[in-house]
Parts: C-alpha cells; sequence; structure tokens
C-alpha cells in the first residue's frame, strides 16, 4: 500500500490511507526523503489519522524520517494521532521526542508556515 | 450474538503483522469491546506478532475469546519455534533488547493487557499468552 505524496508549494503532505506493513512504512521513508531533496522542500506533514496502530516499529520510521529530513533543513509534523492510538503509544511506553506533532492537517500547515517565516 | 471464532494467523512475514492485529481488533470489537481496549489489544497483537518475525522468522498467533463465571475477555497467543530465550527475567525488564530494536516489546505488552505469562525453552521455542478482561 503506497502512501500519496503531495507537493503543496515548499511543503509535502503525505497522507496514510490505511493500515502499513513494516514494508510500506520503509518505502514510505525513501519516498519522502527522495522528495524532500528533489523539490528542495522546507517542511513536511505527515498525516496518520487513518493509521490504526502504532507500535514499536512505526514510532521509530517515523522518528527517523523526522531525523533524516531534519539533516536536509526541513521541519516534519506527525498530524493526526488518534486519541486512542495515542493512548496505547503510552501504555507501551513509546515516546516521539524532538517530533513535531498537530492536532490535524491545518494545524500542521499553520506549525510548518510559522517556521518558514521564522526562519526567513 | 454472532458465533465468536478462533482465530490463527501464521506469521512469516511482516505483512503478517498486520493481519494479525486487523483481525485481533475485529474479534475484540465482536466481543464487546471499546475502540480504546480494542486498539490497545491490536497493538499487543504487533509486538507479539513483530517478535515471531524477529527473532524466529516464523510461528503463529491464535486469538480467541473466553468466557469464566461471566467474565468475558480475549486471549492471545503468539507461539514459535525460534531459538527460545535464555533470560526470560532479562527480557521483562523496561530497555532490554537483544535485536537493537526499542527494547520495549515485551514489557510494554504487558502493560497493555491483563494478564502475560511467558514460556520459553532454548532451542524449542518461545510462547506469550496475554489476556485483557472486558470491564
Amino acid at each position: 500500500m503506497e502512501v500519496p505524496i503531495l507537493k503543496q508549494g515548499r511543503f509535502l503532505i503525505a497522507t496514510i490511507q490505511a493500515a502499513l506493513s513494516d514494508a510500506d512504512l520503509l518505502q514510505l521513508r525513501r519516498a519522502l526523503i527522495d522528495k524532500v531533496i528533489h523539490f528542495r522542500s522546507n517542511g513536511v506533514i505527515i498525516d496518520v489519522t487513518a493509521l490504526d496502530v502504532m507500535d514499536s516499529f512505526a514510532t521509530r520510521t517515523l522518528r527517523d524520517i523526522t531525523n533524516m529530513i531534519r539533516l536536509r533543513g526541513a521541519d516534519t509534523v506527525i498530524v493526526g494521532i488518534q486519541p486512542e492510538v495515542a493512548f496505547a503509544m503510552v501504555q507501551l511506553g513509546l515516546t516521539m521526542e524532538g517530533v513535531a506533532t498537530a492536532l490535524d492537517l491545518e494545524e500542521g500547515l499553520e506549525h510548518l508556515q510559522h517556521r518558514a517565516t521564522g526562519k526567513s | 450474538m454472532p458465533v465468536l471464532q478462533d482465530i490463527v494467523v501464521a506469521i512469516r512475514s511482516d505483512g503478517d503483522i498486520v493481519a494479525a492485529r486487523q483481525q485481533g481488533r475485529s474479534l475484540a470489537t465482536a466481543i464487546g469491546f471499546t475502540a480504546t481496549d480494542a486498539t490497545l489489544i491490536a497493538t499487543a497483537i504487533s509486538e507479539l506478532a513483530r517478535n515471531i518475525v524477529l527473532y524466529a522468522g516464523r510461528g503463529e498467533v491464535m486469538i480467541h475469546s473466553v468466557e469464566i463465571s461471566l467474565r468475558k475477555g480475549i486471549v492471545i497467543g503468539a507461539r514459535d519455534s525460534g531459538p527460545g530465550i535464555r533470560n526470560i527475567e532479562d527480557v521483562l525488564r523496561d530497555g532490554y533488547s537483544t535485536s537493537g530494536g526499542l527494547g520495549l516489546g515485551l514489557p510494554g505488552v504487558r502493560r497493555l493487557m491483563d494478564e502475560f505469562a511467558i514460556e520459553s525453552e532454548l532451542g524449542q521455542g518461545t510462547m506469550v499468552t496475554v489476556k485483557k478482561w472486558l470491564r
């Protein structure tokens, strides 16, 4: 299941549509890094609203993506973590330290725009 | 009330992890668990199935409903014939990992569920059984 990545000006928006296998998550990582480099993007939003579960692998992969993209000088925001998914993550002991999160796509975009204007 | 069928999912690759947790969520919902509990159960299944892929290569996840004197719940068994675990107390400690992972697999799963049991024999395999009760 490939995750569609939309280009919106200097930003990229990846919207996860369904449950992802480990291979799908690694594919998303590769595709996002490629596109950030190709389009010289300075912000990325990953919308996880439709993700059923955020287990240790998903959490680590999203954190890796964020770190890799940061090395390219761009920001990443994870949006749409569902309340029950957040609850399960905390119980499991997973954290998203150093990773920006926002309630939804709109707030994620606001965050990126704020960061972009703050830099210039 | 629908018949709640026992589920056995063969685990051979990472794609099977998704199948196992989705079937587990369906059964949990059918038993009457809330969306939050169903997500906790699906997350536990995901971690248990991942351990099978990571450490044993293949195995199976068994999921069934249980009813003991008006108490209803779900039981998940994750079984493999892999190398087994040398020191079970180590793997139940937060922060321990042998595969360079995050090292919070089993203690985390224990927190997600109500009951947790593990049996392992070197060279024979490992069986983890977890339960969650309806509240």
